[in-house]
């Protein structure tokens, strides 16, 4: 299955509210160690090699793509 | 300043050859008496080529330096004759434990499988491994050691190179057929053949100290009072003695243990060695009271990268002078010795004029192929315990962190995955299978080891092989079910001799016929290092022809 670019969330602005508010009271270290363990869990729960691989590919190009413009 | 251990002084004498000024000739010429250059002479001579192995020292390897030895060197130091002493003294080990500061996070179990002759890992100080195989060459006739003889220069003709070679009493001159250079990761020789030696270097610095504690004193100190009276590897990220950084922590005989000490990057190696900044990093640890001698320090960093070419000319590199890796997996002197087993055989047919040179080429497919195997493993492992930047460290803490609740996080924790073979599966000299095989011994794989009845006796697959060749060694059928017509099948010089599982051999336990998937008829072809080369379902002597050609790389 590849990865998905189509809009997959339920309540895109309520999961949004619960990502940001999850970073409430943390100090700017902690935020960034909750957004990391983020990546772990949901990669681990994805699984698939070649989805993930598509979805790093993703993250960096879209990354650079702004870094250059 | 080693207190467990007295080095031996091996003698210089000079060669008749320098002596009268003549210009000798050697079929074989072996650079540098460490592990992989002796393991590689007594190969060679055990299969009947004479060995001149020069060394520009005449001690064993100061300090401990590789002390972890997996399964598959310890078989090729069977195979040798020389493992019952190592495996004797070494101290054996399966269990690894990662702490997290003080938190036990994970815990591996190298979980060998069971009825193989040799263990999953033992520890032993190198300059013990060094010794008994010194002490085997020097009994060995065939090979004659010329310590305090350094290789000074080298060059390369059409069928032979010319070395000229430092001594106490000067230089002179010799010539060589072939030449195999295992003088480590700083090899000379290297350079002399202009060979590139590339990969990856890390900033890092590392502490090694070795340190002499009576029995029962770990089980004090604070830190360590949870390590059990079994030995195993102990590694700790960030502890409350070191922290920051990361320690690790192993049992080697004489009651000596290694503390590898992470120093990071800006730590100053002379200051570092010095036993006052040494003693209270130790101290930290264990705590100020309890007692404790300290036997080797040495601060290292280390590179990952090998050789562009693994042959040049008449020059062939194994061991460090070939590939480096970090310490962590302990991939170096392991591997090493796996480039000895897979070169010695093939040399014997080059210069028996059996095969052409094109088998060596053969070296450098296999044992590149096993060098990048684990230059991906060694670099992967360092970039986890010494991540390059800020987010790599986060991510790196991230999955620590995790661990400690989280079963998913836990393969992620990499301390160093251990040596285990690599499997030639791309090499020319396999014969592809022609019919469904089950199991791991695809072609290319090296020959696990299983319990067989031989002559009413207990023994192993590996113990029949060897004693079925001696030790020049040789091909084998293993033949499973009804006894072929032929005892053995021979093309262009060589020939594999049958052995019959059920008639030559008893498999009680079933477990031979399990490992190798073998139904009545299965034959499976073995290498002379004991590597499966092809494997059929009923014995057909053309097709084992065209197999034993292709081995010796005839095409």
């Amino acid at each position: 299955m590849p990865l998905n670019h189509q809009p997959n969330i339920v309540d895109a602005d309520g999961f949004y509210q619960e990502l940001v508010e999850s970073q409430r009271e943390l100090s700017d270290e902690q935020a960034e160690m909750l957004t990391t363990k983020l990546v772990l869990i949901l990669a681990n729960h994805v699984g698939d090699r070649e989805v993930l691989r598509e979805a790093i590919a993703l993250a960096r190009d879209n990354t650079l793509a702004y870094a250059t413009s | 300043m080693s207190k467990s251990y007295t080095y031996p002084e091996f003698p210089y004498r000079q060669s008749a050859a320098q002596r009268e000024g003549r210009l000798q000739r050697h079929p074989l010429v072996v650079i540098g008496a460490g592990p992989i250059g002796l393991t590689i002479a007594l190969d060679c001579a055990q299969r009947g080529l004479p060995v001149l192995l020069l060394d520009d020292n005449n001690t064993v390897s100061f300090g401990s330096r590789a002390v972890c030895y997996a399964k598959r060197p310890l078989e090729i130091w069977d195979r040798l004759g020389v493992a019952a002493p190592l495996v004797d003294k070494g101290v054996r080990w399966q269990v690894g434990k990662v702490f997290l500061e003080d938190e036990l996070i994970y815990r591996f179990d190298l979980l060998p499988e069971a009825r193989h002759k040799m263990p999953a890992m033992i520890n032993l100080q190198q300059y013990y491994v060094e010794q008994t195989l010194v002490d085997a060459c020097a009994a060995h006739p065939k090979i004659d050691i010329g310590w305090k003889h350094k290789l000074v220069a080298l060059q390369q003709h059409e069928d032979h190179a010319r070395l000229t070679v430092e001594t106490p009493d000067g230089r002179f001159e010799l010539l060589a057929d072939w030449v195999i250079a295992c003088d480590g990761a700083n090899s000379d020789t290297r350079n002399m053949v202009g060979a590139s030696f590339t990969g990856q270097f890390f900033e890092d610095r590392f502490l090694i100290a070795d340190v002499v504690l009576k029995p029962g004193v770990l089980q004090q100190a604070k830190s360590t009072s949870k390590l059990g009276h079994e030995p195993e590897r102990w590694f700790w990220f960030d502890p409350p003695f070191h922290r920051g950084q990361s320690v690790l922590l192993h049992k080697q005989c004489d009651d000596v243990w290694r503390i590898d000490f992470q120093l990071g990057r800006d730590a100053d190696p002379e200051l570092e060695k010095r036993p006052e900044r040494v003693i209270p990093r130790i101290q930290q640890m264990l705590g100020p009271e309890l007692p404790f001698e300290l036997e080797w320090v040495s601060v290292y960093q280390f590179a990952c990268r090998r050789i562009d070419k693994l042959r040049y000319g008449r020059v062939i590199f194994a061991g460090d002078a070939a590939h480096q890796v970090s310490p962590f997996g302990a991939r170096g002197a392991n591997t090493g010795v796996q480039d000895a087993d897979n070169l010695a055989w093939k040399l014997k047919l080059v210069i028996d004029g059996v095969a052409s040179e094109a088998l060596l080429d053969s070296y450098d497919d296999e044992r590149a192929f096993a060098a990048d195997d684990n230059l991906l493993n060694s670099t992967r492992a360092t970039d986890f315990i010494s991540p390059k930047s800020r987010v790599s460290l986060r991510l790196r803490n991230a999955v620590l962190q995790l661990a400690s609740q989280e079963p998913f996080a836990r393969p992620l924790i990499n301390s160093g995955r251990l040596s285990t073979p690599t499997p030639y599966l791309r090499s020319p000299l396999n014969t592809a299978d022609d019919a469904p095989f089950a199991g791991p011994m695809k072609p290319g794989s090296n020959c696990v080891d299983a319990p067989l009845r031989h002559q009413g006796r207990d023994t192993w697959l590996l113990d029949v092989l060897n004693a079925l060749h001696g030790p020049a060694g040789g091909f084998t059928l293993l033949a499973f079910g009804a006894r072929p017509a032929l005892e053995s099948v021979a093309v262009a010089g060589i020939s594999a001799r049958v052995l019959n599982v059920g008639g030559d051999v008893d498999d009680a336990e079933g477990l031979l016929a399990q490992r190798y998937d073998g139904q009545p008829g299965t034959v499976i072809l073995i290498r002379p290092d004991q590597h499966v080369a092809a494997r059929w379902r009923s014995f057909e002597v053309g097709k084992i022809r065209a197999a034993l050609r292709r081995c010796i790389a005839m095409h």
